[in-house]
């Protein structure tokens, strides 16, 4: 897929679909490919994390901040979590990103896609201060951190897990597994 | 900040909320582990940004559809691009050239030999500008329709209208000379801001120069108590937008100086050219140059009703009501953000309106049994 030119051809619909299990029709493709091209600013062929946030409704988000610092990314190894999932994706793997909010996508490829959110190292396990950092990202400073810690402990444990445990893709399987999650969005079709 | 701006950003906070079109707080029962997990409602939120979002649809240039792809239409589009290109864009650079040729030979000496006779001068001057711009109209066949009562020169009053292009300007100064407010810009644009401009009064700023705004806002004041200087223009928007949206207007410059706001209308018809000048992508060396290659430019201009600041209303919401009734006129839909976040991120103060519901929502539920 040539990172200049704006032409997508059938073969590159068939490649990102198969790519992206079918959760998207290719007219949904067409149509991510044209935003793809308009977030892509300086034609470089991949979306950089300063070119995500240069869209407000984006940089809003209590999840796009890292650590509970609004981003100015001046030091790039701080990225995490959701920015580090979007820095620098090609459009394959942009298409790929979004394939979990599709009306398409199993529950299971919802959770996992959670799942990875909290899990920043990528080991496959969370751990207390990744949840507890994802609360401070939703909450800011409108809790204190004790009481952040204090809530999070306490769901823990009436849940059968303890400050230390750590969490795998199976735990959070079971924990969010009954809760009819509901992580849709529409590809605005023209 | 003072309580009613704080209600005021709150409101239209929670207007971009319901443009955002989704319902967060409603879970309710006792704080389970799974609900503290369930980061699903804000996921969802940036990937609808990621997908869509009303800020950039704004700044979208529609590319012409294209309609030639055809055997029969497409020698009549080639011998479109001919005369477009061989024989309009010539005549219409002549007609320019004539036009600076006369507008020179008549501002310079004007400018010059009456200087002791300010009131006559400036008369010329005026006129002069007017000319110049019409000239420029015509070298894209512009088709103007106005409508409404022309602006009158009167103390007290500021004009305002929404932002296409920098020939919003032009064709607006060519049915009456406006003293407007502008970004200083660079090259051949920026002389002929400091040199012609300047002498109907226009008003220069830099967007990026914070301490600017006091000085500007003195400007402004002491321009509009005048009787004897031209009409203000302002264009509230701040920037430059696709002609089918309207960003938010700023309250300060317009809406704060205790006069009557007179808000005009601007609609393109986008069949003949897409007039949106998207600063990014061109100079507007080749946007005027686009233009000149097109057939025609054709808009209509609504003058409409003067406004006042109601008793009790705030500059914002004055400032928002005049958009409405610009946007309504022009068919424009209305979007709640301000036109600067092209050059810059959004305030921390919408994130922490979401972190707040949220911090509550958990509280509240944490105290459930």
């Amino acid at each position: 897929m040539g990172n200049t030119s704006s032409m997508l051809t059938q073969y590159d619909i068939e490649e990102v679909q198969e790519h992206c299990n079918h959760t998207f029709s290719q007219q949904e493709i067409v149509s991510l490919y044209q935003r793809f091209c308009q977030l892509d600013r300086n034609g470089s062929g991949f979306i950089s994390a300063e070119e995500f946030l240069s869209v407000p409704e984006f940089a809003v988000n209590p999840l796009s901040q890292v650590n509970g610092v609004a981003s100015d990314l001046k030091h790039p190894h701080e990225i995490k979590r959701l920015l580090r999932m979007l820095d620098g994706l090609n459009f394959k793997e942009f298409v790929a990103f979004l394939s979990a909010f599709s009306p398409h996508a199993t529950l299971q490829q919802k959770i996992e896609f959670i799942f990875k959110v909290y899990d920043s190292d990528g080991n496959g396990k969370v751990t207390f201060s990744d949840m507890l950092e994802v609360l401070r990202d939703l909450s800011g400073q409108f809790i204190s951190e004790p009481q952040r810690e204090q809530v999070l402990t306490h769901v823990l444990e009436e849940a059968g897990y303890t400050k230390n445990s750590l969490l795998g893709l199976s735990d959070f399987m079971k924990i969010l597994g009954n809760t009819g999650l509901k992580m849709e969005v529409e590809v605005p079709v023209d | 900040m003072n309580s009613s701006s704080e209600i005021q950003n709150q409101k239209l906070t929670s207007q971009l909320d319901l443009d955002l079109d989704f319902e967060f707080d409603q879970p309710s029962g006792k704080l389970r582990l799974r609900d503290l997990l369930d980061i699903s409602p804000t996921l969802t939120e940036a990937s609808g940004a990621i997908i869509d979002d009303s800020f950039t649809r704004c700044f979208k240039s529609n590319p012409p559809e294209t309609w030639n792809w055809n055997v029969y239409l497409f020698p009549l589009w080639c011998l479109g691009v001919v005369i477009r290109y061989l024989f309009l864009f010539p005549a219409r650079v002549l007609i320019l050239t004539i036009g600076w040729i006369i507008f020179l030979s008549s501002y310079i000496p004007v400018h010059f030999l009456l200087k002791g006779h300010d009131k006559l001068r400036k008369k010329f001057e005026r006129y002069l500008v007017e000319l110049i711009c019409s000239f420029f109209v015509a070298s894209w066949t512009g088709v103007v329709k106005y409508h409404g009562p022309r602006p009158s020169r009167r103390p007290k009053q500021v004009f305002v209208a929404n932002h296409t292009s920098m020939i919003d300007f032009i064709i607006l100064e060519q049915m009456t000379a406006f003293a407007v407010i502008m970004q200083k810009h660079p090259g051949w644009v920026g002389l002929l801001q400091s040199t012609i401009l300047e002498s109907v009064g226009c008003i220069w700023f830099n967007r990026t120069e914070v301490k600017d705004r006091e000085i500007l806002t003195k400007k402004l004041r002491d321009h509009v108590q005048g009787a004897e200087n031209n009409p203000l223009l302002i264009f509230p928007e701040g920037t430059c937008v696709n002609n089918n949206y309207t960003v938010m207007f700023k309250k300060g410059g317009a809406f704060e100086l205790d006069c009557t706001v007179c808000p005009i209308a601007i609609k393109y018809n986008k069949i003949f050219v897409d007039a949106f000048w998207n600063s990014r992508k061109q100079s507007f060396t080749k946007h005027l140059l686009r233009l000149m290659t097109s057939w025609a430019v054709v808009c209509d201009v609504w003058y409409l009703e003067p406004q006042n600041i109601k008793p009790g209303e705030t500059a914002i919401e004055f400032a928002e009501r005049v958009r409405d009734i610009i946007s309504v006129r022009a068919g424009l839909k209305k979007v709640p953000w301000d036109g600067l976040l092209k050059y810059s991120r959004p305030s921390p103060k919408h994130r922490e309106l979401k972190q707040q519901s949220f911090s509550e929502s958990m509280l509240r539920r944490l105290e459930e049994k």
